[in-house]
């Protein structure tokens, strides 16, 4: 494959980013807007047809069938030591085909939206800026060729994030949750970054083709070598999850991607539901192949995923904000899919029931940024014709929005696992890969399948039922306008036939092409516990009725707990504030000021003192001169006297 | 009795042990200054002296004390002048209140 | 002869420069004097950039390029000797873009003749410095470039100014004594024969100091450069001294006066001395891995603009410290890079910093916001000078970080393992204060109304600071080109000697 088409990828957006920064004030809004579309469309289509290439075209399959890696073109971009070596590189395999369409699928249909969203927002040039920026960053970092251009994409997605969250900077919420966004991914980065130097310093070298292709040699390097009980190479793999830990909100870092939810709502569903977020996952999807020999790593994961799993559908049963529902919803399901990573391992390189999980875990990344997307830009719609994100100000807006409203209904439908929506397909192979890494984890992760359902389905009936929407001021609900819309449906008819998809001809562990098959027994549980789980939503949010404030009295400590999401913005406040901030900080800053600096004061002090104490024997008094001469004199004279005597 | 050396030598000995006196303990600037031409002046003679006994026929030392009344002279001028101006200043002369440029 | 060498230039184009200010008459000349020198200055290092690379490598054996040399004092034996590698060129077209950007960001400072001459004088200590291979010469020229802060920070400071350059220059000169010591005992064990030389390229081909001698004089020698580098405890007198003086002061000299120290550190006290290096270092390892974290953790709380870059910059600089002490090559790679980088990216703030409080004249970040709906040209420079501060990739401070992290992670020691990861955790910390800081000052809604009335930038602070922001993404988006400039010149045999031992 000639590396034109894939330096355009990543240029053309690049390109944008700067001409759109640097330009973007002299341009009128409409052109900034359209060029942004141009840009990305071209992206687009030129990542289509890479895919297509690569799945399709028949080069990219090797003897035995599976799907070949190839590194398209890979340039030096700063090289450590002779084996170190940093490049710029597009590597091209089943994942980063597929991460590929979603990225430019999702990013162009958000870059449509937001002609609509963000009409008439100061700063309209500056917002498509930075969605090239991110799209650049975020292509840059799933066509990585080796960790280190991979930890360079994941660094700028972040600051993208950053910008994006922030970008109304005027409100104080949008300027602290953007702070905390990049902060608290950063601390992420550092257990990533500390990852990569661990292993690449065993293995001495970053190059996926060389660590993936052939895990073994690698795994001999780390032989013998342990750290406090565990394996090396357990907490390389360890820490370079933290990294995904961070950037895919999971337990304990999951905090910022629900204030995140205080950017414009198009992107939230880019970066914050399709993209950004599940960077995570395929980080360890890339590095699977070494993920497959070290069994504790994998069961950090499922542990850490179907703890955050539970956790998150919990919390999203009682919040008020939509965008807030909708976050953690994304939490839960990049859980699901970390799950369905961890269970596909068996350690020692040996996969779990045939490395479904892997498959399952990409299945559902791309259906539920499809679902997700379409959920996000349904609830921008929403913000857009109500002007707030609490459903209290919404209800029984499916009169007025009845495109929105369909659209949404199908969004909910695929993410609750209902058949034949796209979610039904993936999250079942998910279910397939738990029940038989584990029947405890195959029932855990069902539970929380049931809650997605419920809070999904309260969401719906609080948004479009509930009672009759309340009109103030006149202002009425209006359905949104045709860039908006033509996104929604678009992404509903993706949700709808996605998961007829045969995926697993795509994408497998072993690169082979493999089929799936439905397991009827879990899929029936599956759509019982969901189905049930819906109807109890029906029941009790349908119609305005007391049940929803009942359920409330009974627990109240429970509801409580999740509507404060389990109080862990107050434990991090406090961690942060009270322990760092005025337990470190300000007593260095005080030590600083009052001991190193006050040593250096006194040094010089004590030189003035002294000075100042022998400084009168030079006093001026030119009597006293005298005197003291005439006793010298003296006293010369007198020795001299003695001298000649004696 | 011949007047010999020492019979000059002892008063102009006392004259500066009055001047030297003198300078130490008063605190008036005037005063000190007229010390020091006490002082001055006991050397003066001795320089006369010396020629005058030691090496007559020379004028070596009468040219001393004739230079040195002069520069005494010119420095008493100055002097005066200098604590002329500073009375001028602090109306005061004497020399342990001046302190106002040390440090 | 003397004038057939190209480095000599450095010295003369400053100097140059002074005479022609002497005879300016009006701030029209004066500015046109200055600028026309700091082109001049930035051409020479740009040409002599260009030359050099296309040289073949010379560092072989202990060698430079044009190298040449004139005594001066033959009492002693004091020669005016030159020569350049990678590393010095590097800190050479540094100090130039610096001080090009300097002169644009004092453009309208009060007494411009006076404050120009001094400015000037500084940087010919500090090209100076950087061409000299004798040396005596270099801390001539070291000195040189010290006392002229005395007077920029005392008179044309704000602030606590005269406590602030009285501070800055005690400690600089006390550091200064240690050196001198340092040097004449360097001086005196030169060579075995009794044929004593102040060139360094000749010391180190005798290498003739013993390890006893080294052991005294290591100390010495680096504890005199680390306080220009700010090494904890010898830093205070940077945010003081930075916080007083004014823009283009701060801009010289957390910008490149302090990477005297880190060069110096470098080129005399571990090139000249490495058994000592070997054996002493982890004393002063432990002392910059102090640094930066603490620096970073101090920076945390500061509400002075300038403090909380003084305090990012002991951070910084201590990093550079403590990649030179890690004794590998990539980390003392990714020590130079951190060099140009920290002096590309602090300029760049000071210089913001300066141009901020000319208009609100405060620097208090608790009585500004906004700042971006105000000043959108200088709050967007600030984001990225804050971007490359806490190493964005595509800016410069990255690829230094990066160099530097991979490098020292070689070593296999725990101690040195721990040093590494708590330098690592700076990372994070960055993040912390350089966020509070943008968030605060140029987010938000305006704080101060009377602020509004504020203009953006003018056309040659726009120069001043795209100049910077060029330079710093210059970096970071192609560091191989500056990796492979600095590398060759790491002199195989110090890492032998190195290799050695353990």
């Amino acid at each position: 494959m000639s590396p034109t088409i894939p330096i355009l990828i990543l240029a053309i957006p690049l390109f944008m980013f700067l001409l759109l920064g640097l330009l973007g004030m002299k341009m009128s809004h409409k052109l900034a807007g359209w060029l942004g579309c141009l840009g990305m469309g071209t992206t687009l289509v030129l990542a289509y047809c890479t895919a297509y290439t690569y799945y399709f075209g028949g080069d990219f399959v090797g003897a035995n069938g599976e799907r070949l890696m190839s590194v398209v073109f890979n340039e030096t971009w700063l090289a450590f030591t002779d084996k170190l070596v940093i490049s710029m590189g597009f590597m091209l395999d089943s994942i980063s085909a597929l991460m590929l369409v979603v990225i430019t699928t999702i990013s162009f249909l958000v870059h449509l939206y937001s002609l609509g969203y963000m009409e008439g927002e100061k700063g309209f040039q500056r917002y498509y800026a930075f969605l090239s920026l991110f799209s650049f960053s975020m292509l840059l970092l799933v066509v990585a060729t080796n960790i280190f251009q991979m930890y360079i994409g994941w660094e700028l997605v972040g600051a993208s994030s950053y910008l994006l969250i922030g970008f109304y900077y005027t409100k104080h919420s949008a300027v602290s949750a953007s702070k905390k966004a990049f902060i608290v991914t950063r601390f992420a980065d550092l257990g990533f970054l500390l990852g990569i130097l661990v292993l690449s310093f065993t293995t001495q070298t970053f190059d996926f083709a060389e660590l993936c292709g052939n895990p073994t040699a690698q795994v001999t390097a780390f032989a013998g070598k342990t750290f406090m009980g565990c394996s090396l190479l357990t907490w390389a793999l360890i820490l370079i999850f933290t990294g995904g830990m961070g950037k895919s909100a999971m337990m304990p870092l999951h905090i910022w991607l629900p204030d995140a939810m205080e950017g414009p709502t198009p992107v939230s569903a880019l970066i914050h539901a399709a993209t950004m977020v599940v960077a995570g996952v395929y980080l360890v999807a890339r590095m699977f192949p070494l993920y497959l020999w070290s069994f504790d790593a994998t069961t950090f994961i499922v542990v850490v995923g179907a703890i955050t799993a539970f956790y998150a559908a919990m919390v999203a049963c009682a919040q008020i904000d939509i965008k807030r529902v909708l976050a953690f919803s994304t939490i839960s399901q990049i859980a699901f899919m970390m799950v369905a990573l961890g269970v596909a391992s068996e350690g020692e390189g040996q996969v779990c029931h045939h490395g479904l999980g892997y498959m399952a875990s990409m299945f559902h990344m791309f259906t539920h940024a499809m679902f997700k997307a379409l959920l996000f830009l349904g609830a921008g719609a929403l913000i857009h014709a109500v002007h707030s994100n609490d459903y209290t100000a919404m209800h029984g807006l499916r009169k007025f929005m009845p495109v929105t409203h369909i659209t949404f209904l199908i969004g909910c439908l695929a993410i609750a696992g209902i058949p034949p929506f796209s979610g039904f397909f993936s999250k079942d192979e998910i279910m397939a890969a738990c029940y038989a890494w584990h029947p405890v984890i195959g029932v855990w992760m069902s539970v929380v399948a049931g809650l997605t359902a419920f809070y999904m389905f309260r969401l719906y009936y609080l948004i479009f039922w509930w009672k009759e929407h309340k009109i103030e001021h006149g202002h009425k609900p209006h359905e949104a306008p045709l860039p908006m819309l033509i996104p929604l449906v678009f992404l509903a008819a993706v949700s709808c036939v996605a998961g007829f998809i045969p995926f697993g001809h795509f994408v497998s562990w072993n690169h082979l092409p493999y089929d799936i098959h439905l397991d009827w027994t879990i899929a029936g549980i599956s759509v019982t516990i969901a189905v049930v789980a819906i109807v109890i939503a029906t029941v009790m949010y349908r119609k305005e009725n007391p049940l929803p404030a009942k359920m409330k009295a009974l627990l109240p400590a429970l509801w409580d707990w999740c509507y404060h999401r389990f109080y862990w913005d107050e434990l991090y406040m406090f961690i942060t504030h009270k322990i760092i901030f005025n337990g470190i900080c300000r007593p260095i800053a005080w030590f600083d000021r009052h001991i190193i600096d006050g040593t250096m004061d006194a040094m010089a002090t004590i030189t003035n003192k002294a000075s100042v104490a022998i400084r009168g024997l030079q006093s001026g008094q030119v009597q006293m001169y005298v005197w003291v001469y005439l006793i010298g004199a003296l006293l010369l004279c007198g020795l001299g006297v003695m001298a000649v005597i004696l | 009795m011949e007047i010999t050396l020492i019979f000059w030598l002892v008063p102009s000995l006392i004259m500066f042990c009055c001047g030297v006196y003198g300078f130490i303990t008063r605190r008036n600037m005037i005063a000190m200054l007229i010390s020091l031409e006490l002082m001055l002046n006991s050397v003066d003679i001795n320089f006369a002296l010396f020629n005058r006994y030691l090496f007559p026929g020379q004028m070596e030392g009468m040219f001393f004390s004739l230079f040195a009344i002069a520069l005494a002279a010119a420095e008493t001028a100055l002097a005066i002048a200098i604590i002329l101006n500073i009375f001028r200043k602090v109306k005061n002369v004497d020399v342990q209140g001046l302190d106002t440029m040390k440090f | 002869m003397l004038f057939s060498n190209p480095l000599i230039y450095f010295v003369v184009i400053p100097l140059l420069m002074l005479a022609g200010l002497s005879l300016c008459k009006n701030i029209k000349q004066i500015r046109a004097v200055a600028v026309i020198g700091s082109i001049g200055l930035l051409a020479l290092s740009t040409v002599l950039l260009v030359k050099y690379l296309a040289m073949p490598p010379i560092n072989g054996d202990h060698q430079m390029a044009w190298e040449g040399s004139w005594q001066w004092f033959p009492q002693l034996n004091i020669c005016l000797s030159v020569g350049v590698d990678g590393i010095s060129l590097a800190m050479l077209l540094l100090s130039s873009i610096i001080v090009f950007a300097g002169s644009f960001a004092s453009w309208t400072i009060n007494q411009p003749k006076e404050f120009f001459l001094w400015l000037i004088l500084l940087s010919t200590g500090v090209f100076g410095f950087f061409i000299s291979t004798d040396l005596f010469t270099m801390f001539m020229f070291y000195e040189v470039a010290l006392i002229p802060m005395y007077l920029l920070i005392g008179v044309w400071g704000s602030g606590r100014k005269e406590y602030s350059a009285m501070k800055l220059t005690l400690m600089l000169m006390g550091g200064s004594a240690f050196l001198m010591l340092g040097l004449i005992g360097i001086y005196y064990n030169s060579s075995v024969d009794g044929q004593h030389t102040w060139n360094l390229l000749e010391i180190a081909r005798n290498h003739a100091i013993t390890p006893e001698w080294q052991r005294l004089l290591f100390p010495l020698t680096f504890v005199g450069f680390g306080v220009l580098g700010a090494m904890f405890p010898f830093h205070t007198w940077s945010p003081d001294g930075h916080a007083s003086a004014p823009t283009a002061v701060s801009m010289l000299h957390a910008g490149v006066l302090m990477k005297l120290g880190g060069y110096g550190c470098f080129r005399v006290a571990i090139y000249l001395m490495p058994e000592a290096a070997h054996e002493l270092g982890w004393i002063f390892l432990v002392l910059t891995g102090i640094s930066v974290v603490y620096g970073a953790f101090s920076a945390c709380v500061q509400t002075d603009l300038k403090y909380i870059n003084a305090y990012s910059s002991v951070s910084h600089c201590g990093l550079v410290l403590f990649a030179i002490l890690m004794y590998n090559q990539t980390a003392m790679t990714g020590a130079i890079m951190q060099m140009l980088s920290h002096g590309l990216m602090t300029a760049l703030f000071f210089a913001l910093i300066g141009m901020i409080y000319g208009r609100t004249h405060t620097r208090d970040i608790r009585e500004m916001g906004g700042m971006m709906q105000i000043m959108p040209y200088l709050s967007v420079c600030y984001v990225i000078a804050g971007m490359a501060s806490l190493g964005l990739p595509g800016l410069s401070g990255f690829v230094a970080e990066m160099t530097i992290f991979v490098g020292s992670f070689a070593h296999t020691d725990t101690f040195h393992r721990v040093f590494v990861i708590i330098a690592c955790c700076s990372i994070v910390i960055t993040a912390v204060y350089i966020l509070r800081v943008v968030g605060k000052l140029l987010f938000g809604p305006v704080h101060n109304e009377h602020h509004r009335q504020l203009t953006d930038a003018t056309w040659w602070e726009r120069l001043s600071t795209a100049t910077l922001i060029i330079c710093v993404a210059a970096i970071g988006c192609f560091p191989n080109f500056f990796a492979n400039l600095i590398k060759p010149t790491f002199v195989e045999e110090i890492f032998k000697v190195f290799q050695y031992n353990s």
